[in-house]
């Protein structure tokens, strides 16, 4: 009994991310073609034995070659990764001290500072996307408050600029960050930090000693749960920053539905998911190594 | 015991005191945790802060530590006003009743921090956690994690972690409650070799008045934020000077009644036409409410009248036996019960008393005390 219930997860990966995943590699390694599905070969069962042959002999790796000789798509990598990478950053830098006020609020006050937190999810991400740019426009509410305030003189071009896709990644994801930091903070005791200031450390170093090193798994889950969905992150770029940011999302985008290639394409998702997957499985083994010792 | 040795600083005049607390006050709002106390610790000692929950001894201990700040009164630690000292300046370690074990740390790191944190040289570090940690005996787990090791071990590091930079002054916290009763008792005796070993001012608080009796040279017994009685153990439970400090400490028979004639020892009317005596336990004005103290082990209980001064006939309405002790409950027709514990020198089923037995109690005249209500 208790065998098909551990057995469900791992029927619900294989179905719903085993066998897309196999599709997507299928659709990878095969050729473009103007036809009803986009490529070839496609699998005939009818053909038998030698249809299976033909099948397999068909598939090659001409479209991640294609992938090296554009220098679009490594570009399009490069730069994703150091937008989610800097977003990332900026989301800790943003996120910690929420999460710490959080973790130190009074327990009356605790519940709502979370409510505060989850509350945008409640609003579509799209909408809220929207709101930025009402927000960053040349005409939009912050451009008019610097203006009617005195700062500047001229409206700053926001929209459309690397900054504004910062801005709209880092808004995004930053509960992502909170939450998980909070936890590791909340979960600590308080005691520890008296302990340490009584063993002689100011407050300063009583951070940086204790409750830094014991956030660390918060931060770095944090970190994940912000840097992985930030680097195929598609919506953001394309609504606020303009043509100028180059994004590996808006890249897959455009070869699946303005191109309508779909083996390139499956391409560009699969050395993404690569691309993903190495620093995972690193940080797991550093956790385990970790663990051990 | 440390007061056989003739430890009593105390007790000189020109002995010099390691903490002075000066009519030191807490307020937290309107609730005074700590009211107007002053008192003296001195070097080498083990003292106990002892009482109920919410009297103040964990803020006083804190005080100690300079996590809080008195509102009023001044605290002077080996002659250095300790007014606006951060803990993290001061010579005193605490030993946290969490135990506040780093996790992230390895047992050996946890016993550094301290030294770490002073800029101590690598090498004397290494030699005083492995010296501390052969003073605890954890000579083997250097490498765990907290986690990894025992409830007993973990208070052993706790205690050798807060001993590493040699504090002139150690506060433990409830520093035995994690423990189960067995290993508590163990515990007592290493921390009293451990204190005498190293020289240090020890500062334990508890609730645990047994604990406080074991192992510390003076009690203070404290009650909503002031020091009822500060007296070694044995006067503190053979010279209560109220019947808080009686009723706290210990098991007790406490019998209301009027003082009568005052002499060499008080007599007590307690009931219509009877009375008792005890010592007089500090000044008594005749006709006076006042209580007599006495413990259920020095009440004899017979079959037939015996030839003390103090002697009640009773039924006995109850017994509790445990083991090498039992206890009879015994009801005077009077009214008031009176506990009166006996040493069970032969087996169980020769046992001379039973149920609803009437029984003599009785009792010296100096073995009870008569306190002032």
């Amino acid at each position: 009994m208790l065998r098909v219930f551990t057995a469900i997860p791992y029927a619900w990966l294989f179905v719903l991310f085993l066998v897309p995943f196999g599709i997507v590699l299928k659709i990878s390694v095969s050729d473009y073609a103007v036809s009803i599905p986009p490529y070839t070969p496609t699998f005939d069962l009818a053909a038998g034995w030698d249809g299976v042959v033909a099948f397999v002999a068909a598939l090659d790796f001409e479209n991640f070659v294609f992938l090296t000789e554009d220098d679009l798509y490594w570009k399009a990598y490069l730069s994703s990764v150091q937008i989610a990478a800097v977003s990332t950053g900026l989301a800790l830098v943003a996120g910690f001290p929420i999460a710490y006020a959080m973790s130190r609020a009074s327990d009356v006050w605790r519940p709502a500072l979370m409510m505060l937190v989850i509350l945008p999810f409640w609003t579509s991400f799209l909408i809220r996307v929207y709101a930025w740019i009402g927000i960053l426009a040349n005409e939009g509410f912050l451009n008019q408050f610097l203006i009617w305030s005195g700062v500047i003189s001229e409206p700053l071009q926001l929209l459309n600029t690397p900054v504004a896709v910062y801005i709209g990644i880092v808004y995004t994801y930053l509960p992502f960050m909170i939450l998980p930091v909070y936890a590791s903070l909340d979960r600590m005791d308080p005691a520890l930090l008296e302990a340490a200031e009584d063993l002689g450390c100011s407050r300063l170093s009583a951070f940086w000693h204790v409750t830094w090193p014991l956030a660390r798994p918060g931060v770095v889950a944090g970190s994940f749960l912000v840097f992985i969905p930030a680097v195929g992150e598609f919506v953001i770029p394309s609504l606020l920053g303009g043509s100028g940011t180059l994004m590996i999302g808006k890249v897959l985008w455009e070869e699946f539905f303005s191109n309508r290639d779909w083996p390139v394409a499956s391409a560009v998702a699969i050395i993404l998911l690569l691309i993903l997957i190495v620093p995972i499985v690193l940080f797991q083994r550093h956790q385990a190594r970790e663990r051990a010792a | 015991m440390v007061n056989e040795l003739g430890f009593a600083p105390w007790d000189d005049p020109g002995a010099a005191p390691l903490i002075r607390i000066e009519r030191v006050s807490k307020r937290f709002g309107d609730f005074a945790a700590i009211d107007d106390l002053t008192l003296d610790i001195y070097p080498r000692e083990f003292f106990a802060l002892l009482g109920p929950s919410g009297c103040g001894k964990t803020t006083l201990m804190r005080m100690l530590a300079g996590f809080e700040a008195p509102s009023a009164g001044g605290l002077v630690i080996d002659g250095q006003d300790m007014a606006g000292v951060a803990p993290n300046k001061r010579a005193v370690n605490m030993m946290f009743q969490s135990y506040a074990l780093f996790p992230h740390l390895s047992v050996w790191d946890n016993i550094a921090f301290g030294l770490k944190r002073d800029r101590m040289a690598k090498p004397a570090i290494a030699d005083r956690v492995d010296e501390m940690l052969k003073l605890v005996q954890l000579d083997g787990f250097a490498r765990r994690k907290p986690h990894q090791i025992s409830g007993g071990q973990r208070q052993r590091v706790a205690l050798a972690r807060s001993l590493a930079k040699a504090p002139k002054l150690l506060l433990l916290d409830e520093p035995l409650g994690a423990l189960d009763k067995k290993l508590r008792e163990e515990t007592q005796f290493e921390l009293m070799e451990i204190q005498e070993q190293t020289g240090t001012t020890f500062v334990i608080v508890t609730h645990d008045q047994e604990e406080a009796m074991t192992v510390a040279s003076r009690v203070a017994v404290m009650e909503a934020g002031r020091l009822v009685q500060v007296d070694t153990p044995d006067r503190i439970y053979e010279q209560p000077n109220s019947v808080y400090v009686a009723d706290f400490i210990g098991d007790v028979n406490l019998i209301e009644g009027r003082v009568g004639a005052l002499g060499d020892t008080v007599r007590l009317d307690w009931a219509e036409g009877r009375s008792l005596t005890g010592q007089a336990g500090g000044a008594l004005t005749p006709g006076a409410a006042a209580t007599l103290v006495i413990r259920p082990e020095k009440i004899a209980i017979a079959r037939d009248e015996p030839t003390e001064a103090n002697r009640v006939r009773g039924k006995i309405l109850d017994i509790g036996y445990l083991g090498n002790l039992s206890t009879y409950h015994v009801a005077l027709p009077e009214g008031p019960v009176v506990k009166c514990s006996v040493t069970n020198r032969s087996r169980l089923s020769r046992r001379d008393f039973t149920w609803d037995d009437e029984v003599w109690v009785s009792w010296s005249d100096t073995a009870g005390l008569v306190l002032g209500a």
